[in-house]
């Protein structure tokens, strides 16, 4: 039995959620929603429990995809049911799980509608997430990555808010709209290949014209993910509608599906194209820093502008992976998985107001920090944490970007730096607006602090944030084997044949 | 003597269907309107002896029979077993809707029994006559069956239009086929490929009657430029008829073309390559953005099986042996996520209520959130998003289409896919994000309950377990065509 489990850590990583969110769909029609919130806890917890030892057996050594295990799954197209993980998934992975029971404490007497529903829509989704970053074939990466889809249409459709439709109806045919491109591009290199394994694409060669035009099919998928300008206008739609566990959930994860399958897909597979058009992707990186977050400045409404500051913070993700070097890539690692730290923190706090107000809009609000004093607290540290400050782990990422960029040309280190001025004024001034001052309303007068399950989450990520501010050590150990390979590899031309120095990549 | 007892029974499933529909005809007047139960049971019964004949008498080899005018082999056989599962599934989900209408007569069953035989002899033809007679027997049996509910006038009207046009198209088939006998010699299907791979013929002369057969065909099939009949047939048909027309004659009408475009003309491939292919692009365009401004749920999926259809060609335009085997799967995938969507239409009516306004959906999902989440795997698999099967039949086809070197038409259909998941989604949205209108409790038969819950569930299972199907496809088409 132990056997068994060491063999498919990452099937039961992706099933055990799966199967606990079907569970917990049987208890429906909210006659014991108290049942079905515990069932969807443990069932949350015990994901998570699986994932940890991806942590506790990782080889640090090796760069290459561990944990593999795998059989033929539809023989016609070749297609297999392999799984594996390396050094830039496994991080990725345990964000997932863990976010999981976030979401779903903080989701606790907050859903009273159709509670199974909801736990289970997260709980499938999460699987789903998991799968997508340990799929080492195509199709079962596409498969896991449109059904992750349609849990997350129903949750931001039936518990958004107000034009919930239109959001929800956007970000399903945006993102469906990208990756069916994707697709294309599959069943391309299934053809020429005959095979759907990753690592397959990765020692085909290809002249540079095919490399470019799978390039932007895969970019026309992950750009719309992560969401890079100008395709990003869905995701401030979404988070403004979705209830705060989907925000959560889009931002901490979701949006780190994209930035990872640059690494998984784009990039590997069409090194050559990743070069020629690394100037139009740091350009568009640069835009999204710079412009971005001068549009989250004049927001009015606290989640949109949160949504913007992930738009600008992905912004250092992209242009840390196309600046090429070992900072740029792990400092973008690390900001990844910072950024689902801290912007779930965000979002938590705002649905910590808003489901005491039912208001989102800075100026419903107006001295907080009088009435809620140790929540002021919390929101000023991942305001702090949001805007870069050293110490925090929004500052680790950021800085290891610019350092790398300053290697390549200065000013793009010189612009991306901006986002510390930027950051910092756009979530300063709405904390400023917001918790200080005097009491601004009623409303704001009744206020009471954080009860222990609020409490309780935000304690745990300012942990987490501070933890991995001051001691990112056990996360950029983890990610440096593999990001030196994928990087070696990248520098190696696809255009004519070569033979792989490494296996993996 | 030993030649007739062949033909008889290679035949012997055609037989006992089109036997055992006189019986039920004749017994109906025999029988008290209490009993009809009877009739229903024997019906079923028919579909599953036929079945079993089918499976028994199935061997690996081809065998013609009627002087080589009708053929059994790997493909027929399990078409043949496709469209009894299909007609079966029809039978369970109209029997109650039927019987609120007053429609619950021997007639039905015995007229789709007929159609079915017609079916079954498409999909057996092997010579032009043959599958013309297999068409018309089809055909009439279902423009009788559209205005079987004699008072409505909508049906009555659709069942006009549905005959004037069906007529002009089986009329065009002829004039087609008659030019390819006039420059072949010949109406057997092999005898027609020989016959043009000598190479001695009039090619503009057969260019012209192919027309005339791709548009028959395509009228049949209702691709687009020639889809006219199709919604309003749709909507006005009574919902059990709809769901027979837009289900399994798709599989007797793919089975068509397979034989006289791919079995009897490969010579002329390039011709009716260009010709699939334009029918193929139109009907994806116009069934998609044109079902986006549909507000009755009949009209809306009429416009959606233009656009399947348009899929449904994609494969078949490779003009190669994996894009039949594309195309086939493509079918099969669609008669059973069409058979469970207008089943639950079904379920969802009652008396006097029809049930068929996208607005009665509103709110299902507090209504009844089983049959809800059983229309979202409908609804999904027509969109194409895996893990549904319909994703599998689309990626199929597409690879096909890739594989013959279309890549642009490949991202041509893919954008248009993502146009025609809106009004997919748009049905998600009425039934989870809305509430609901209507408050009345879902009265359907235990056993309709059960198995449109199968079939639904059947989408996801094989969502995820593609492979059987694609094998039987595979199996059909290699064994037979290969």
């Amino acid at each position: 039995m132990v056997d068994f489990f060491t063999q498919h850590i990452l099937s039961f990583a992706i099933w055990l959620p799966i199967l606990a969110g079907v569970l917990v769909l049987f208890t429906s029609d909210d006659r014991k929603p108290d049942l079905t919130r515990w069932l969807a806890l443990i069932g949350s917890v015990a994901s998570f429990a699986v994932t940890i030892p991806l942590y506790t057996q990782f080889n640090f050594a090796d760069g290459g995809f561990q944990f593999q295990e795998g059989f033929q799954w539809i023989q016609s197209f070749n297609i297999n049911y392999h799984l594996g993980a390396d050094g830039i998934a496994v991080p990725l992975i345990l964000l997932t799980s863990f976010t999981t029971i976030i979401v779903v404490i903080a989701a606790w007497e907050v859903i009273e509608r159709r509670v199974a529903q909801y736990m289970a829509s997260f709980l499938i989704m999460s699987g789903l997430m998991i799968g997508v970053f340990s799929a080492l074939d195509a199709i079962l990466y596409y498969v896991f990555w449109e059904a992750m889809l349609i849990p997350m249409f129903l949750v931001i459709g039936v518990w958004g808010g107000q034009n919930r439709v239109y959001a929800t109806i956007k970000f399903f045919l945006y993102t469906l709209l990208g990756s069916l491109l994707m697709l294309v591009a599959f069943i391309y290199l299934f053809h020429k290949t005959g095979s759907f394994e990753i690592v397959d694409y990765y020692r085909f060669p290809m002249p540079l014209e095919v490399q470019v035009l799978i390039f932007l099919a895969f970019f026309a998928a992950f750009a719309v993910k992560i969401p890079m300008w100008p395709v990003h206008t869905w995701l401030p739609d979404a988070h403004v509608e979705a209830p705060t566990g989907g925000s959560v959930v889009l931002a901490a994860i979701a949006l780190k599906l994209g930035g990872y399958s640059f690494l998984r897909f784009a990039m590997p597979i069409a090194p050559d194209a990743a070069h020629h058009l690394s100037g139009l992707m740091i350009t568009l990186s640069l835009i999204a820093i710079v412009y971005i977050a001068l549009v989250a400045l004049v927001q009015k409404d606290m989640k949109k502008l949160i949504a913007y500051s992930s738009i600008s913070h992905m912004g250092f993700v992209t242009l840390g992976f196309f600046i090429f070097n070992p900072l740029g890539l792990e400092g973008a690692m690390v900001q990844m998985i910072s950024h689902g730290f801290i912007s779930s923190a965000m979002f938590l706090c705002v649905g910590v107001l808003y489901d005491r107000v039912h208001s989102r809009q800075i100026e419903a609000y107006g001295g907080v920090a009088n009435t809620m004093p140790a929540f002021a607290a919390f929101a000023v540290l991942f305001a702090m944490a949001n805007s870069g400050l050293p110490g925090t782990s929004g500052f680790v990422g950021e800085f290891m970007v610019i350092l790398g960029a300053i290697q390549v040309n200065f000013w793009y280190a010189f612009l991306a730096s901006f986002t510390l001025i930027f950051g910092a004024a756009y979530t300063l001034w709405m904390v400023k607006r917001v918790f200080y001052g005097e009491i601004a309303n009623d409303h704001v007068a009744e206020l009471k602090d954080l009860n222990k399950r609020e409490f309780l989450i935000l304690a745990i990520l300012a942990l987490l944030v501070l933890g991995l501010g001051v001691y990112p050590e056990p996360l950029t150990d983890m990610t440096n084997a593999t990001v030196t390979q994928l990087l070696s590899h990248l520098s190696q031309s696809k255009l004519e044949v070569v033979t792989p120095v490494n296996t993996g990549f | 003597m030993e030649n007739i007892r062949f033909d008889l029974i290679t035949a012997l499933p055609e037989i006992v269907v089109l036997g055992m529909a006189m019986v039920i005809l004749l017994l109906d007047l025999f029988l008290k309107p209490s009993s009809r139960m009877v009739i229903y049971a024997l019906s079923q019964l028919t579909l599953f002896v036929a079945a079993y004949m089918t499976l028994t008498t199935h061997t690996q080899s081809v065998g013609y029979a009627f002087t080589g005018a009708f053929v059994d082999d790997a493909m027929s056989d399990i078409l043949k077993l496709m469209i009894y599962l299909g007609t079966s599934l029809i039978f369970v989900y109209s029997r109650a809707y039927i019987q609120i209408r007053n429609m619950f007569r021997g007639e039905f069953y015995a007229l789709v029994l007929f159609s079915m035989a017609g079916m079954m002899i498409m999909v057996s033809g092997q010579s032009l006559l043959t599958l013309y007679i297999g068409l018309e027997l089809l055909s009439l049996s279902l423009y009788a069956l559209v205005a079987l509910d004699r008072d409505n006038a909508r049906a009555t009207e659709a069942a006009m239009k549905y005959f004037v046009l069906g007529a002009l198209a089986s009329g065009m088939l002829l004039y087609g086929m008659s030019m390819v006998y006039g420059m072949t010699g010949s109406l057997n299907i092999s005898d027609i490929d020989h016959a043009l791979m000598q190479g001695t013929y009039y090619r503009s002369v057969l260019i012209l009657g192919l027309v005339f057969i791709v548009a028959g065909m395509a009228f049949k099939l209702g691709a687009v430029p020639f889809q006219m009949w199709v919604p309003d047939v749709y909507e006005g048909s009574p919902t059990a008829m709809t769901m027979l027309i837009g289900s399994v004659p798709k599989i007797a009408a793919l089975a068509f073309i397979i034989r006289i475009l791919v079995q009897a003309l490969p010579t002329l491939s390039v011709d009716w390559q260009q010709m699939l292919m334009i029918m193929a692009v139109l009907s994806i365009i116009v069934g998609n953005v044109t079902a986006i401004a549909q507000t009755n749920l009949k009209r809306m999926l009429a416009y959606s099986t233009i656009s399947h259809v348009g899929f449904v060609l994609f494969g078949l335009f490779s003009a190669s042996l994996n894009g039949v085997v594309s195309s086939l799967f493509y079918i099969a995938s669609y008669v059973l996520m069409s058979v469970a969507g207008f089943g639950i239409i079904m379920l969802l009516s009652r008396k006097g209520f029809e049930a068929d306004r996208l607005d009665d959906l509103k709110g299902l999902n507090q209504r009844n959130p089983w049959f809800a989440f059983m229309m979202l795997i409908v609804m999904f698999s027509m969109a194409g998003i895996p893990p549904t099967l319909g994703f599998y039949a689309k990626f199929t086809v597409l690879q096909a289409a890739l594989q013959a070197g279309f890549v642009w038409l490949v991202v041509f259909a893919v954008l248009m896919a993502v146009i025609g998941a809106f009004y997919y989604l748009r049905i998600i949205k009425l039934m989870y994000f809305d509430e609901p209108t209507d408050h009345h409790q879902i009265q359907a038969p235990l056993d309709m309950q059960v198995v449109l819950s199968g079939n639904a569930l059947a989408l996801l299972v094989m969502g995820l377990m593609p492979q059987t199907l694609i094998s039987i496809c595979a199996y059909a088409i290699i064994k037979s065509l290969g």
